[in-house]
Order: structure tokens, then C-alpha cells, then sequence
């Protein structure tokens, strides 16, 4: 291992290392720690100018409950997740019938298939956006969540392909021999074998997704105008338009369009990680 | 029927299979794509008629002093951005120990790559208010007034960068995390034998073994670096004065708020070009190692 592992035996070089390690974590997150603890504030304090000193009173309740009754957050919380959950859904299907296609037939051009996926996702918005817009206004879909679930699912097959392709090209030839050897057909194979092994990619693969989908600021800008409609990043930043100076309400806000993102990742860490670098690393 | 079904089922299938994944890329990301392209060699104002004017709208650019703030920017955010690698690096260094409790440690190190960032950019929006924020705060404590960085022209785009970087950081370090994992622990041993040790070991033992990472994490950095529109936008809406935006927010302006669609698909256009760079860079490597390994 590097670094040097620091040995059992050495509790005070521990204690000296996790002392370090904690400072620096702080530090790394003192401007989250600074936005909590905002949310967290009561407006009395806040108009008073008592943004960091000892808080005179509690509003986290206040804070939160204000934002779901007094600010259109809980409809855009609603459009988020109409608008992730099926992309998502969307992208897995797509991903795993393209990705198996690309790694267990060979046929012409699908290198370049492949070199395309990999390559238009790392595209610039800016560069499909007034086509991509124009094609929803002619569709009658601007502005509905269906621009952006279209969209969405688009966008990720690409990466999702690659991923999916990965995984199921390491999967052991013998499997496919073997089936191919009883005669099954390529739908069988993908029904029978690569559906039941692929299970722990599509996990990592569906929190990643869910991370970009939810996140996702530009295209929810550039395919949304109606309350009804837009996500919770967009809504967030009209929000800090209306509430200037109460931040404790904008804070609060903040945390509810940060929160599902984080929630899942810690609740499927290992996935997500391993997704990461596997998405990363071998494409 | 099932005799010719049974003859051609075997690529039938696959080829259904694959079908709507390129269709939809194909239509929805390439062709727009290929059609902005288009679309940058004419007026045209997103509703009537377009009008051909050939290169005219890259001839403005060159003379659009914007055009040159904007690509300042994107230069000074992809040299800032260059950082985020070996931060990465030394974070992941720092939290490579097995001990109980680093394990919560590191996710906690990962949390700002998992915030939308628009959160990050509220989060620094309120990190940077003037007489309020944490930064405020921080300098009163040694006495100082903070400047004020979201509506300074020379100081704005180095603290949005500030901002945008820090989830960046974290990617780096999780994929220098898994990198040095997976080093081979002989050459580790061999160079420990060999008297190698910190700064020694670090440069010629391990990071050689971890090329591939750091081309990728440079690679996705410059990448994203250039990206970078979200943070512009809710920040500070590419002011004051224009002194903040980039490629990506200049294109966007021209085109929604402007009505100039041409226009901003030459933008687009040249953002494109520039990143095309980076892509072509990333996909010859990608697919060499590709083909080696088939």
C-alpha cells in the first residue's frame, strides 16, 4: 500500500493523523457546513444581521415547512422526480440492449458506433442546444416533462452503452458459448444470461444516472418555462431571484434540491464508486 | 415465413435490439449537433425564415470584444481546472489509510461531486456575500474587510472557478483512489527494498503506474472545464458586465435572450471546435487501448 500504512502499534501517530484528516475534512466542507447551519437560522436573526453568532431562536421547522407551503419547491420536487425516474428506467433498457448488441456481436462499424456514443457525450450542451430546442417546439413538446425525459434518455445512452458494453464484454465467453452451444437465440441469451449477471451494474449504473438526471441545470433552463414543469434546479435558482436576502429560506431550499442526490449515494456507495471509476477508467 | 425468420433472426434480432439507442443518439445528439453547425452560417432568429450569410456571423465574432472576454475566461478556468488532478491525488493520498472511521471520512470527502451544481453555486453565492458570508467572516476575524469577488471584473471568474472546482477535486480523488488501490504491490515492495520512500517513491514508483488515470482525470477535467455553463448562470449571470461569461453562457445569452440562433450556434460552433480537441485526445487513446486489448 501507498502510503505507507501507519501500524496499530502507533496510537499516537493515529490520533495525530485522524486529528489532521478531521481538520482538513472541515475545512473541505465548511462552505456545506455554512449553508446548513443557515437553513437552520429564524428570520428574526436573519434580518438582525445574527447570521453567524449564537442563534437566538430555532427555524428549521419554520424554514422547511415555509419552503413547501410558501414556495412552489414542492412542485418542482414533484417534477424532478417525474422527470428522473423514467429517464432513468429509459436509459437502463436502452443501455443494456445496445451494450450487449456492441459486445457480443461483431459487425461493421461498430467501433465507430461505440466511438460515437463515448465521444457525443462528452459533447457541449451549447452545441446540440437550438436544434435540440427547435425539434421540441415542432413536437409539441417544449416545455412538458417529456422534452426533457427525451432528451435525458438520449443524452445518457450514449455513456450508459459504453458502460454496459464494459461490463458485459467481461463477463466469461464460456456463458455465451455454452448457450449459443444449446441453441438459444439472442434473445434468449439476453433474457437467460446477461440480464440475471448484469444486475449489479445496472444498480451503480441507475444511481449514476439518477445523480446526472436530477442535477441537471442547463437543459432544464432551455426545455422549461412553466412552473409546472420545471425540476428543482432550475426552480432553485428562480428562487434565489425572489428571496435575496432570506437565506435562510434559500439555504433550506438548497438542501432539499441537494439532499436525494446525497441520500442515495450514501445509501449505495459502493455502487456509485465503483460505477464512477468503471464508467471513467475503461472508456 | 419461419424458414426466412430462421435464416435471418440471427442479425434481425441484434439489429432491433441496438435500433432505438442509435436512432435516438443518433437524431436527438449527432444530427442536432451536425445541425447547429448548419444553422451557425446564417441569421436567423429562431421563428421566421433563416437567411444564408455564409461566414458572417464568425466574422462578427472575431470582431465582438465579448468574444474575447469569454474566451479568456475559458482559458483561465481551464488552467485553474488543471489543479483539480493533483488536489485530487493528494486528498486521495491523504485518506489511503485502513483505519476505523475513514471509511465515512472518505464518503464524506466525496459529497460535493454528488451536489447539483446549483447547490454549488448557491453555496458559493452565500460563502462570498459581502459583510454576510463565511468569507466575510473569515477575513473579519483577522480584522480584514473581504473583497467583494461576485461583482469585481478582475476577481469574479477566479472565484467562480473556486467554486466549480471543488467538486471536481473530488472526482479526481475518486478515481485516484481507485488507481492506487489497484497498485501492484511488488513494485511498491521492490521500491521500499530499494530505499525509495515519500516524494522519491511517489514520482518514480507509483505515479508512472498511474498514467491512465491521470490522463483520464486530466482529460475530463479540461473537459468539463470548458463545459462549464451552470455555475456562470446562477452565480452571477455572466456579469458584471459581461466580465464573467464564458463560451458556453455567451451562446446561450445571444441565442435566448438575444433571439440571434445563428449567432450562437457559431459560438457553439468554435466551443465545439475547441473541445473536439480534448474528445479526439480521449477517444484515439480510449480506442487504441480498445483494440489492444481485442
Amino acid at each position: 500500500m501507498f502510503p505507507r500504512p501507519i501500524p496499530h502499534t502507533a496510537r499516537g501517530m493515529r490520533a495525530i493523523y485522524m486529528a489532521m484528516v478531521i481538520v482538513i475534512l472541515l475545512i473541505w466542507l465548511a462552505p456545506l457546513f455554512a449553508i446548513i447551519m443557515t437553513s437552520i437560522r429564524t428570520s428574526d436573526d436573519i434580518s438582525m444581521g445574527n447570521l453567524w453568532g449564537w442563534p437566538t431562536g430555532f427555524g428549521l421547522v419554520e424554514n422547511y415547512v415555509n419552503v413547501f407551503t410558501k414556495t412552489p419547491m414542492a412542485r418542482y420536487f414533484v417534477n424532478s422526480v417525474v422527470i428522473t425516474i423514467p429517464s432513468v428506467i429509459g436509459v437502463l433498457i436502452l443501455s443494456t440492449l445496445a451494450g450487449y448488441v456492441l459486445s457480443r456481436h461483431k459487425f461493421r462499424f461498430s467501433m465507430l458506433i461505440f466511438a460515437i456514443f463515448i465521444g457525443g457525450n462528452f459533447l457541449p450542451a451549447q452545441i446540440m442546444m437550438i436544434p435540440v430546442r427547435d425539434l421540441m417546439v415542432q413536437v409539441g413538446l417544449y416545455d412538458t416533462a417529456w422534452s426533457l425525459i427525451i432528451f435525458h434518455t438520449a443524452f445518457q445512452t450514449g455513456f450508459a452503452t459504453l458502460f454496459m458494453r464494459n461490463f458485459i464484454a467481461a463477463l466469461p465467453n464460456e456463458l455465451f458459448e455454452a448457450a449459443k452451444a444449446e441453441g438459444a437465440t439472442s434473445s434468449q441469451i439476453l433474457m437467460n444470461v446477461v440480464v440475471p449477471l448484469v444486475r449489479p451494474a445496472l444498480a451503480a449504473l441507475a444511481i449514476l444516472l439518477f445523480t446526472f438526471i436530477w442535477n441537471d441545470y442547463f437543459w432544464a433552463v432551455v426545455l422549461t418555462i412553466s412552473d409546472t414543469v420545471k425540476p428543482v434546479t432550475a426552480g432553485l435558482a428562480n428562487l434565489r431571484g425572489e428571496y435575496v436576502a432570506a437565506w435562510n429560506t434559500i439555504s433550506a431550499a438548497t438542501m432539499i434540491v441537494a439532499i436525494p442526490p446525497v441520500a442515495m449515494f450514501f445509501l449505495m456507495q459502493r455502487h456509485f464508486v465503483a460505477g464512477l471509476t468503471m464508467g471513467a477508467v475503461k472508456g | 415465413m419461419s424458414l426466412i425468420w430462421r435464416r435471418h433472426r440471427t442479425w434481425v434480432v441484434p439489429t432491433l435490439f441496438i435500433a432505438p439507442s442509435i436512432i435516438l443518439f443518433g437524431v436527438v445528439i449527432v444530427a442536432s449537433s451536425l445541425q447547429s453547425v448548419w444553422i451557425s452560417f446564417h441569421d436567423w432568429d429562431g421563428f421566421g425564415p433563416m437567411q444564408w450569410i455564409g461566414l458572417g456571423n464568425y466574422e462578427e465574432l472575431l470582431g465582438d470584444p465579448q468574444f474575447y472576454v469569454s474566451l479568456k475566461n475559458n482559458l483561465i478556468w481551464l488552467i485553474i481546472f488543471m489543479l483539480a488532478p493533483p488536489l485530487g491525488l493528494a486528498i486521495a493520498l491523504l485518506v489511503n489509510q485502513q483505519i476505523r472511521g475513514m471509511r465515512i471520512v472518505k464518503s464524506l470527502f466525496f459529497v460535493p461531486l454528488v451536489l447539483a451544481s446549483v447547490a454549488v453555486g448557491i453555496v458559493f453565492t452565500w460563502v462570498y456575500t459581502p459583510q454576510f458570508g463565511l468569507l466575510a467572516l473569515a477575513f473579519s476575524a483577522f480584522g480584514q474587510k473581504a473583497p467583494a469577488l461576485l461583482s469585481d471584473e478582475h476577481l469574479v471568474t477566479f472565484a467562480i472557478v473556486i467554486a466549480a472546482i471543488w467538486p471536481q477535486i473530488a472526482f479526481c480523488m475518486v478515481l485516484y483512489l481507485a488507481g492506487i488501490n489497484s497498485l501492484s504491490e511488488d513494485l511498491i515492495g521492490a521500491g521500499r527494498v530499494d530505499g525509495a520512500r515519500g516524494w522519491n517513491m511517489l514520482y518514480h514508483v507509483v505515479l508512472p503506474q498511474l498514467t491512465q488515470v491521470t490522463f483520464i482525470a486530466i482529460a475530463i477535467t479540461a473537459i468539463g472545464a470548458l463545459r462549464s455553463f451552470d455555475m456562470i448562470s446562477v452565480m452571477t449571470q455572466g456579469g458584471p458586465f459581461g466580465s464573467s461569461q464564458v463560451l458556453a453562457y455567451q451562446m446561450y445569452e445571444q441565442s435566448i435572450f438575444s433571439y440571434r440562433f445563428g449567432y450562437g450556434a457559431a459560438i457553439a460552433t468554435i466551443l465545439f471546435i475547441i473541445m473536439l480537441v480534448f474528445i479526439l485526445w480521449y477517444l484515439s487513446r480510449i480506442i487504441r487501448a480498445e483494440e489492444w486489448s481485442n
